[in-house]
């Protein structure tokens, strides 16, 4: 058990990084889920196809292969994401606006992944608005566009809570495969670090990662949990 | 090296007579495998026995063991593998080829998936402690491999200043060894599954260098010599050994034998010829066994 | 759809146009974009060489029938692990989510007729063992999957147990899905109306009887779309097989790609069979689920079916593995 104090530092580096990636990507997927969404329903039919496409596309793919996509398509495509190198953000984010660009590959294919479950997520709760309720502010005049920022929208946001979060946390999981595309020094790097190379244990540094990912999955999971039993009620 | 032989053909005889006795049939035909004989309760009898052996390899190494689309693993370490495997008297299509990364290596050998590991295989105290090496068969060094153009990095200390990146492939030796060479790992060091994703990101100019054992990088080298080339001399050693059992020293010694053997013989000379000597790589003279 | 149509109206001429020439514009410019930002940039790479796409679409090519004869042992295995792995939640998660309903039910019990510290003791047994059952399933749908997987094959091996790699993978994705599925399972029990246990108990089932014969049919039924969408995640995570050797669908195209040097050809020929395969199960889950909630439209209220279908979007949520 000694690895747990003696390397706590590594522990807990990787458990920054990792919620490094998670909080941005949690961002980024959210913003980009919710364009998707709403060119799921848009009345344009080429956006409508373009968002189902997408969501079909990226749902059905392993992450794997999106993280493939991401570290070496974006490079033959002749991007190195440097969009992402906002400055400023690297005083917390200090990965982010490195000369190497697969933190930033990683976050991209986290988000470009996740944004597919946050646009289903979103739709679901669309769907739990009564459609009289739209069907109401149709017959009120408002168009597409106010129809959802009046009307079903801020409705939507509240059953749509419970599923974003699960997404949330199905992402933290998922960050776990960043460490084989190239990003140094995640959480679940840590393990194959520990045990691999420097010969400790297996089983402590197992329990050590563990704990690692569910202090960020379980409050979040407990939250939820409240929150739907409340929601439940109100109902 | 002759005293050498003639030692090794007295511990082949002080082991088992039976031994000695094929000892001289220059390993020629594998057809002959029921006829050989080896030490009650040994490691070789009961693999002999069985007729069937499982050997752990790499199936990503170019020129050492990669599997291809054939579906079977090919190079240097396949091929010393399989002198092995004839030596005990099965034949090759009865070898079980299982994928040995470099981080499960000990693992495999330790809980027995595998009766043997041939895989790039340094030979270091660390591991040591839990496995034994036959050998070494082998004697690579760790180099980087940078693109053509490229003049600013001449070996590993070009690293120190914390500028420039580098590739390898999480578990390995040598990453371990660039690791206490770059300033600051977070910003400088890439770590993939495969080394085919550090050649890519290499040629596509995400990192600056690919290190790893210079056998290796020869084989990249060799595919596409337009754009990629060493940078400066092997900084370390790494002599492959055979990873076998610790307790099983038997076996160990057996294997030594066998790749005396094989030296003497030319397969040794001829396995590397047809895998990893075709990349241009020197073979040298024979590493010196090191039996302890 | 019909949510769709709910949030604009009916198009006139007038908005029909508008919406035709915005379609056109649009369609333009996604495509003059696909051609300078994607087609561009790899075709200056030669990306599109038929050197590197002829061995996976040429059969002509000399490499074509090798590629395509790995890639196939690499879709069954992929299918095997995949089907073995649902089979083995399904069951395994079944009897979990059972399990956690009689304990759960268990805990209230008085024991009454018992002396009183027996009875306190079993109390105090159905409390612990829920708990247990319930620390278990918190700490398994929290972990990723990689690393149950890769804890299953580093860790049963330190016990001196061991298997091939198929077993690892099957039984890494079995601890996941067989949480999640346990979940879905004992939502979808819990969200039947009370009445149905209640009337199951009025003619004299025992709670096992009940669980067995009245809930645990209703609540397959009513998840059925959800379980179905679970498979899509179990497909998906055998992927996660390459990290520990098993030679499924991706770690074989590593091994090409090692081989003929066209990692991004490979990568999409392989992306492509995932979502036709998965594309095609979430069809089917869809289908599932419209022929369902038309048998039911006229035995149960809107009301009944409001629950599960809050709690499924949750599951396959959930489910997003990797």
């Amino acid at each position: 058990m000694n690895v747990l104090i003696d390397k706590f530092d590594v522990f807990a580096g990787g458990f920054w990084l990792t919620l490094q990636i998670c909080v941005l990507a949690a961002i980024g997927a959210l913003i980009l889920g919710a364009v998707v969404a709403v060119l799921r329903i848009s009345p344009v039919p080429p956006l409508r196809a373009v968002g189902t496409g997408y969501v079909n596309v990226f749902r059905n793919m392993p992450l794997t292969v999106v993280m493939f996509f991401a570290a070496f398509g974006l490079p033959a495509l002749g991007s190195n994401a440097d969009f992402l190198r906002v400055p400023g953000l690297e005083a917390i984010f200090s990965r982010l606006d490195t000369d190497l660009p697969y933190f930033r590959f990683a976050l991209i294919a986290l988000v470009l992944y996740t944004a597919a479950f946050v646009c289903e997520a979103l739709r679901s709760g669309v769907n739990a608005v009564p459609a009289g309720q739209a069907e109401a502010a149709r017959s009120l005049g408002l168009t597409f566009g106010q129809n959802l920022r009046y009307v079903v929208l801020p409705q939507s946001w509240k059953a749509s809570i419970v599923p974003l979060g699960s997404v949330i946390i199905a992402m933290i999981k998922n960050s776990a495969l960043i460490g084989f595309f190239g990003v140094v020094g995640d959480l679940s790097a840590t393990a194959d670090q520990l045990t691999g190379a420097e010969g400790y244990a297996f089983i402590p540094v197992a329990i050590g990662i563990s704990i690692g990912y569910l202090i960020m999955t379980v409050p979040l999971g407990a939250l939820l949990d409240r929150i739907e039993k409340r929601q439940a009620v109100a109902r | 090296m002759r005293i050498k032989r003639v030692a090794a053909v007295a511990a082949v005889a002080a082991l088992a007579l039976g031994l000695t006795a094929c000892g001289g049939d220059d390993g020629g035909e594998g057809t002959g495998s029921g006829s050989k004989s080896f030490a009650a309760g040994s490691t070789m009898e009961k693999l002999n026995k069985a007729q069937k052996i499982k050997v752990g390899t790499k199936f990503d190494q170019p020129g050492f063991g990669q599997k291809g689309l054939s579906g079977k693993p090919e190079g240097f370490d396949v091929e010393v593998a399989k002198i092995i495997v004839k030596e005990l008297g099965i034949p090759e299509d009865k070898i079980e080829w299982v994928e040995a990364p470099s981080k499960v290596r000990e693992d495999v050998i330790v809980n027995g998936t595998v009766d043997f590991v041939a895989a790039t295989y340094t030979i270091n105290d660390k591991r040591k402690e839990r496995i034994a090496f036959a050998g070494p068969y082998y004697e690579a060094g760790q180099n980087i491999m940078v693109k053509k153009d490229e003049a600013t990095i001449t070996g590993p200390d070009s690293f120190k200043d914390g500028t420039k990146k580098v590739c390898s492939v999480t578990g390995s030796t040598p990453a371990e060894t660039i690791k206490q060479y770059v300033k600051d790992v977070g910003t400088q060091l890439v770590l993939f599954d495969t080394y085919d994703k550090c050649r890519d990101a290499l040629k596509g100019g995400q990192v600056d260098a690919v290190t790893t054992d210079n056998v290796i990088l020869l084989g990249y080298i060799a595919k596409d010599e337009a754009s990629f080339k060493l940078a400066g001399a092997n900084f370390t050693k790494e002599p492959y050994g055979i990873g076998v059992k610790k307790e099983d020293a038997d076996f160990r010694s057996f294997i030594n034998d066998t790749l005396d053997k094989a030296v003497a013989d030319g397969s040794w000379k001829k396995a590397w010829d047809d895998t990893a000597g075709k990349f241009g790589a020197e073979l040298g003279a024979a590493p010196t066994i090191n039996r302890y | 759809m019909s949510q769709q149509t709910v949030l604009y109206d009916v198009p006139g001429p007038r908005q029909r146009r508008i919406t035709l020439v915005s379609s056109l514009v649009a369609t333009v410019l996604l495509l003059v974009g696909a051609y300078f930002l994607i087609y561009r940039p790899l075709d200056a790479k030669d990306q599109f060489s038929m050197e590197l796409w002829g061995p996976l679409v040429d059969p002509s090519n000399e490499n074509f029938s090798l590629v395509w004869d790995r890639i196939g042992l690499g879709l069954k295995n992929t299918l095997t692990a995949a089907v073995l792995a649902i089979i083995s939640s399904l069951v395994i998660g079944t009897a979990l989510a059972v399990l956690r309903i009689q304990l759960k039910s268990l805990t209230r019990r008085r024991f009454t007729g018992l002396a009183t510290p027996v009875s306190y003791l079993l109390r105090g047994l159905s409390v612990l063992l829920s708990a247990v059952t319930r620390v278990c399933v918190e700490v398994f749908r929290g972990l990723p999957v990689v690393i149950t997987i890769f804890f299953v094959a580093r860790g049963f091996p330190e016990f001196g147990i061991t298997f091939d790699t198929l077993w690892y993978l099957v039984i890494g994705l079995t601890i996941y899905n067989s949480v999640v599925i346990a979940e879905i399972l004992r939502s979808g029990m819990e969200g039947l109306p009370g009445g149905q246990g209640e009337a199951a108990a009025a003619i004299g089932l025992s709670p096992a009887q009940t669980t067995r014969m009245i809930l645990l049919p209703q609540a397959f039924r009513i998840m059925l779309p959800a379980l179905i969408s679970q498979l899509v995640v179990v497909l998906k995570d055998t992927s996660l097989g390459f990290i520990i050797s098993y030679e499924e669908t991706l770690n074989i195209g590593k091994q090409i790609i090692g081989a003929l040097g066209n990692p991004i050809q490979v990568y999409v020929v392989i992306a492509v069979l995932f979502i036709a395969v998965n594309y095609s199960l979430s069809k089917l889950a869809q289908y599932v689920q419209r022929r369902l909630s038309r048998g039911r439209k006229t035995a149960a209220t809107a009301g009944q079916t409001a629950p599960p279908a809050a709690l499924m979007s949750q599951s396959e949520a959930n489910g997003t593995g990797i």
